[in-house]
């Protein structure tokens, strides 16, 4: 994301009659050079565009949900007629013209409970990666940086992190702190930064040794000055990339807790859909529209946040370019 | 010497990683809601008085300084004792009730775990091979499905299968219920029941090593000692197989054994699925019946078991990659 035009990269105003533009000029035209060269390379990536293709759909789903009637969410407000040609004697109610995924043993619709459960898997998803990366480049950039006794006290309190079972433990705080949604979502960013750490460490003890680093040492720049200015804007592809891949394992993360009975239980999720269908008998019953909808989801969204992760993967990193 | 020094580096810091578990693990359970007291007695059915109470909590050591409660914890876990099962099997130690479920997730975890790094490693290595052929092509879209399917939701989708609609496999347990079996009729029963959550596992995880494996095979081919391998006029298959493989298969190893706490996460999710009696199985029991001794031991359990898979990988990659015996 963040390449070099060659022509300010040492710092120096383009040599020109007018007046030099001012720095902040340079930078948003360097940053406009730097997207839509990105974005070019992105959009040759099949791959990448596909899944990306997947997020928009789903993201305008999730909006969508947001203006939605959420009557279609109470199991009261079902009526003969919401499950016709059904009755409530043969609940739930398989794929039909009306509900064309079926009902849930509610007399619910399988598409309404997925499309309103988009909006929280996706959140939880996105919220608890971005807890996962701030901690993860909090800790891999200081690690990285200040090194010595700091980084392996850190780094003793990765790996230590990195044998907790992470679903034992967050079934037990969620059942000490509560089943609640902000709580899951803590849980699974508080949980999973060690290994967004360990990849911004090694990125950050690559930059660290550059050139330009030290010359802004000399000139006098504090540590904060030198991470903020110039390890973070050097870093930060690789947190991005990476943060992208972990929306997807957040969005898993949070499947499997509320498969487990742990999810919020005021709140939609497709892994809460899977696991009432399941432990309400769907699978011996053979209500398999039931859970096919949420799971077919699930899978859809992950490998999409994966496919697009690889792709900004390919790209920053052009040793792997050609895989 | 130095490799022994730096076996000896890696066990004293999985040590210290077990010190931090144990501590953690103590912690943990003093902070978690309920009286334990209350439970106990709610549990064997006795009604105490208030003095009674008081006298049980000194006899348990719940009136002792915290430190010391520490010492005698790590004290009676090193010894074996884990404490008595309050509610899922009420009065059992839950050593023995351990005794009698690991063994069954060992083996779920341990032969699915070897079946889907084999298979993923021969497909990663032939795809890495053949980039782009129709295998290569055919094996990543499977294996990019397989990873982004939740390893119950596989289950699920396999129980409706082959139980639900083919009527294969039984739904669910770890044998059956009625007729004693003894012989080899009693193993085909058990590894009938155990087949479709060992498939399960197999095939959620195998997606994982096969990009790995694949994609790490790519980085050493790109390397320049296999253009000079292939310069001096060995052999393909013999360049794959003593310059390529070798190297590639030290990532791998290391993601094993990363993933292994994910294996065993996923084994609790595919054992509820199942109902296959093992350790995951039993710490949902004990997190729903709120039976602490109990979950904090299948706690331990879970938390051991990683560890001594990362101890391994590192003592293999130790063996095999001569450069990390001198850093670190």
């Amino acid at each position: 994301m963040k390449t070099e035009d060659p022509r300010v990269s040492d710092g120096s105003p383009v040599a020109s009659t007018a007046a030099p533009p001012s720095a902040r000029s340079i930078t948003w035209k360097r940053r406009r050079i730097a997207t839509a060269r990105f974005w070019n390379q992105f959009r040759r990536n099949k791959m990448g565009m596909i899944g990306l293709a997947i997020l928009i759909l789903f993201g305008a789903v999730a909006i969508y949900s947001l203006f939605a009637d959420t009557s279609a969410l109470s199991k009261t407000a079902v009526t003969e007629q919401s499950i016709a040609p059904c009755t409530f004697r043969d609940l739930p109610c398989a794929p039909n013209g009306k509900n064309i995924f079926g009902t849930d043993a509610d007399g619910r619709s399988v598409l309404a409970l997925v499309i309103h459960g988009s909006r929280m898997s996706l959140l939880v998803g996105l919220m608890a990666s971005v807890i996962t990366m701030v901690i993860g480049a909090f800790v891999g950039i200081v690690s990285g940086y200040v090194g010595r006794a700091t980084d392996s006290v850190l780094m003793r309190l990765s790996d230590f992190m990195l044998v907790i079972p992470w679903l034992a433990l967050a079934a037990i705080l969620a059942t000490i702190i509560g089943q609640n949604v902000w709580v899951i979502i803590g849980i699974i960013g508080f949980t999973s930064w060690p290994g967004a750490a360990r990849l911004i460490r090694a990125q950050t003890l690559s930059v660290k040794e550059r050139l330009y680093i030290e010359r802004s040492r000399a000139l006098g720049a504090s540590a904060w000055h030198v991470i903020s200015r110039h390890i973070l804007p050097n870093v930060m592809p690789v947190i991005m990339a990476n943060m992208i891949l972990t929306v997807a394992i957040a969005i898993l993360s949070e499947s499997a807790l509320s498969f487990l009975g742990l999810g919020d239980p005021l709140r939609v999720t497709w892994g809460t859909v899977i696991d009432e269908a399941f432990s309400r008998g769907a699978t011996s019953i053979g209500a398999w529209w039931w859970l096919l909808a949420p799971s077919f989801c699930i899978v859809a969204v992950v490998l999409a946040f994966t496919l697009v992760g690889y792709a900004l993967d390919e790209i920053i990193n052009p040793r792997i370019r050609e895989r | 010497v130095r490799t022994q020094r730096y076996i000896a580096g890696k066990i004293l810091q999985a040590l210290l990683t077990l010190l931090f578990i144990l501590t953690f693990n103590f912690f943990l359970f003093r902070i978690l809601p309920g009286d334990p007291i209350a439970v106990l007695t709610k549990t064997q059915g006795v009604e105490l008085s208030a003095e009674q109470q008081e006298e049980l909590a000194i006899d348990l050591g719940l009136r002792e300084p915290l430190p010391q409660q520490f010492v005698g914890y790590l004290g009676d876990t090193f010894r074996g004792d884990l404490g008595l099962s309050t509610l899922v099997d009420p009065g059992e130690s839950v050593t023995s009730v351990f005794f009698r479920d690991v063994p069954k997730t060992l083996m779920l975890v341990g032969t699915s775990t070897i079946a889907s790094v084999a298979i993923g490693i021969v497909l990663g290595i032939y795809g890495g091979w053949r980039r782009g052929r129709a295998v290569d092509m055919s094996s990543m879209t499977g294996s990019l499905f397989l990873y982004s399917m939740p390893e119950f939701v596989l289950g699920i989708l396999l129980l409706l299968l082959f139980t639900k609609y083919l009527h294969l496999f039984p739904s669910g347990g770890y044998k059956s219920v009625t007729g004693d079996l003894s012989g080899v009729a009693y193993v085909a029963d058990v590894v009938n029941h155990m087949f479709l959550p060992w498939l399960t596992l197999t095939l959620a995880y195998v997606g994982e090593y096969y990009l790995v494996m694949r994609s790490s095979l790519l980085d050493v081919l790109g390397e320049e000692y296999i253009t000079l391998a292939r310069a001096k006029g060995l052999r393909e298959k013999f360049v794959l197989r003593r310059h390529a493989v070798r190297n590639a298969l030290l990532p791998t190893v290391t993601l094993v054994a990363l993933s292994f706490g994910f294996v065993l996460g996923g084994a609790i999710t595919v054992e509820l699925v199942f109902s296959y009696p093992g350790v995951g199985k039993l710490s949902l029991d004990a997190l729903r019946k709120q039976d602490y001794p109990v979950l904090q031991g299948t706690f331990l359990f879970f938390s051991m078991a990683v560890l001594i898979a990362n101890l391994i990988a590192d003592i293999i990659y130790g063996y095999f990659d001569p450069r990390v015996r001198v850093t670190r």
